[in-house]
């Protein structure tokens, strides 16, 4: 955000308003946290405080609680095995679209536009059928696993796309003229410059798939369940532990929190991508 | 480098071949599958093989299907609502703070962690500041002597609640995106105006604003194809209630097909999704290929 000629100087009511909308933006957040390190008196008190003795007991209680360990792990698992695989054969497949011309590839190109706009609800239905009566991988982690990398692999390989672009062909020409074939020249020269796309693309899926909730809450059983589809079993009891549901929700929220602080430029690239450029 | 040329040839298809592998099993095929249920009958607890086909059945009961209309109309309602307060609320922030602000980034990095966090999460966060017996919001309205909301509990008021919750979660993007915008505005263009005698309010209206439409017009898109696959947040917040004053397609589809266990009929309803979500993406294309083409004059 640079100074150009035209952009008007700050004044303090724009301070304020921005302040504002951090609050505003932040609050909610800050809420949940709160409540999470409160005592169960403290949350139905009837008046709500942001300032209170903090307690931890929530915490122990949660990750105490050996279920919560457990789907805590798999969420672990899904996530990151899910992103690993997307990334191997997002980078792949982007590399083949950008630097090959061959048969099918405006067919590739634009199959991966449509199948990012397809909502996870349109596959529980099919997904479920052919998971639990086909293939054998209802309720196990490696189901959850295949529909997430297929689902976050047009996203990645479209982002990618344009990071391959960029690295300069002549680089790759110069690897082959000293031998190297076309999987060397990927594996050693491409994908070693792209690494902060790679390193974004990473951040995106692991967020959507740590995240995920409807394909999980049919796949899975009480084995193989993630974080939240916890949740949502936990909120529809009859005595919500206001407390410990906090307590799991920031859990759920610390990865992608802390992502955010430490690339949110990339992230924000990523996200406002879809809209600047196709 | 001996067998180079012919390894060049098949090389784009070994890049190729574990994604296409990944997508076809994961994406394509279940879809297939889905346009074949949707001709059949089929009940969870059988193999799909005992499937009955009933040809258009399952479209024809859902076209005839009250609950399917309540649902498509709440869809359009809640996307329409959602796009619209997002899109004025976002843009009318940036032209706001289309200024030289300092610590822009830390605001921009606080902006967007609404978005960051599972939407089951923040569902949670929305159910629990709507409690209307400790929620903060409710506690607020007291404290200020006024009567309680029922947030969740009343027909009207909880597609608002709803709706709420989304435009608290993704005015950002749209803000961002148009701040953004403002900012790569050519300085000529305002400068020009500014010599010309054009007053502040003119130089938005006919300068910058008509500058910024096309990026604003895809991201209200993009917004539009997300607002027809939220999920979580109703799910978490309402269950789609009370009634089906909530209850937006993916829901029903959901509802439909683990909760009515009518699996034939929540396919079509799925494909009646789909084919809205297509349908939306095409307009995407359309309109960034527009822009796409207005820029390349320039």
């Amino acid at each position: 955000m640079s100074g150009t000629a035209t952009t008007r100087r700050a004044t303090p009511f724009s301070y304020a308003v921005i302040i504002l909308l951090a609050m505003l933006s932040l609050g909610p957040i800050l809420v949940m946290i709160a409540t999470s390190l409160k005592t169960k008196p403290e949350i139905f008190s009837g008046s709500f405080s942001l300032i209170f003795m903090p307690t931890l007991e929530n915490y122990r209680a949660v990750l105490g609680d050996s279920q919560n360990a457990r789907y805590l792990t798999n969420s672990l698992i899904v996530a990151t095995v899910s992103t690993f695989l997307t990334l191997v054969f997002g980078c792949m497949a982007a590399y083949a679209i950008v630097r090959f011309r061959f048969f099918g590839r405006d067919v590739v190109s634009g199959g991966t536009l449509l199948m990012r706009m397809v909502p996870p609800a349109v596959l529980t239905v099919p997904v479920f059928m052919i998971w639990t009566y086909e293939f054998g991988l209802s309720n196990s982690l490696s189901g959850v696993i295949l529909v997430y990398t297929a689902i976050n692999l047009p996203f990645v390989i479209w982002i990618l796309q344009s990071f391959i672009a960029q690295v300069p062909p002549a680089l790759e020409e110069a690897a082959r003229i000293d031998g190297a074939n076309d999987f060397q020249v990927f594996f050693l020269v491409v994908l070693p410059m792209i690494k902060p796309g790679l390193a974004a693309a990473a951040i995106f899926t692991f967020r959507i798939a740590w995240n995920e909730f409807i394909l999980a809450l049919v796949l899975t059983n009480r084995f193989t369940r993630t974080m939240p589809v916890k949740v949502s079993l936990f909120i529809n009891e009859h005595n919500i532990e206001w407390g410990q549901i906090m307590a799991i929700g920031t859990l759920i929220a610390v990865p992608p929190l802390v992502f955010t602080f430490l690339a949110s430029r990339q992230i924000i690239t990523g996200m406002t991508a879809g809209a600047v450029k196709g | 480098m001996p067998s180079r040329h012919g390894l060049n040839r098949a090389s784009p298809y070994f890049f190729l071949a574990p994604a296409a592998a990944v997508a076809l099993v994961g994406l394509v095929y279940p879809m297939l599958r889905s346009v074949w249920l949707s001709f059949h009958e089929w009940s969870i607890g059988t193999p799909p093989e005992s499937a009955r086909f009933v040809g258009l059945e399952n479209y024809r009961w859902l076209l005839a299907d009250d609950s399917f209309w309540i649902s498509v109309g709440v869809s359009m309602a809640f996307a329409v609502a959602v796009v619209i307060l997002e899109v004025v609320l976002g843009v009318a922030l940036a032209l706001v703070l289309d200024r030289d602000l300092r610590g822009t980034s830390l605001f921009r990095t606080i902006f967007i962690l609404p978005m960051m966090i599972a939407p089951i999460v923040v569902g949670l966060i929305w159910r629990f500041l709507y409690n209307e017996q400790f929620g903060p919001l409710s506690q607020a309205l007291k404290a200020l002597g006024l009567p309680g909301i029922p947030w969740l509990s009343s027909p009207d008021m909880a597609l608002i609640s709803v709706i709420i919750a989304d435009v608290w979660q993704w005015t950002p993007f749209i803000f961002i995106l148009a701040l953004a915008a403002l900012q790569g505005l050519p300085a000529s263009a305002i400068e020009a105006a500014r010599i010309d005698g054009a007053t502040r309010w003119q130089t938005t209206l006919y300068i910058k604003l008509p500058l910024i439409a096309p990026v604003i017009a895809v991201a209200a898109l993009l917004r539009l194809i997300d607002a027809f696959k939220v999920l979580e947040v109703i799910y978490i917040l309402t269950e789609g209630g009370p009634g089906l004053s909530t209850e937006i397609l993916s829901l029903h589809i959901y509802k439909t097909a683990f909760v009515s266990q009518q699996l034939g009929r929540a396919s079509a309803l799925s494909n009646l999704l789909l084919l809205i979500v297509l349908m939306l993406t095409l307009l995407l294309v359309l309109a960034r290929s527009l822009r796409e083409r207005r820029a390349g004059k320039e």
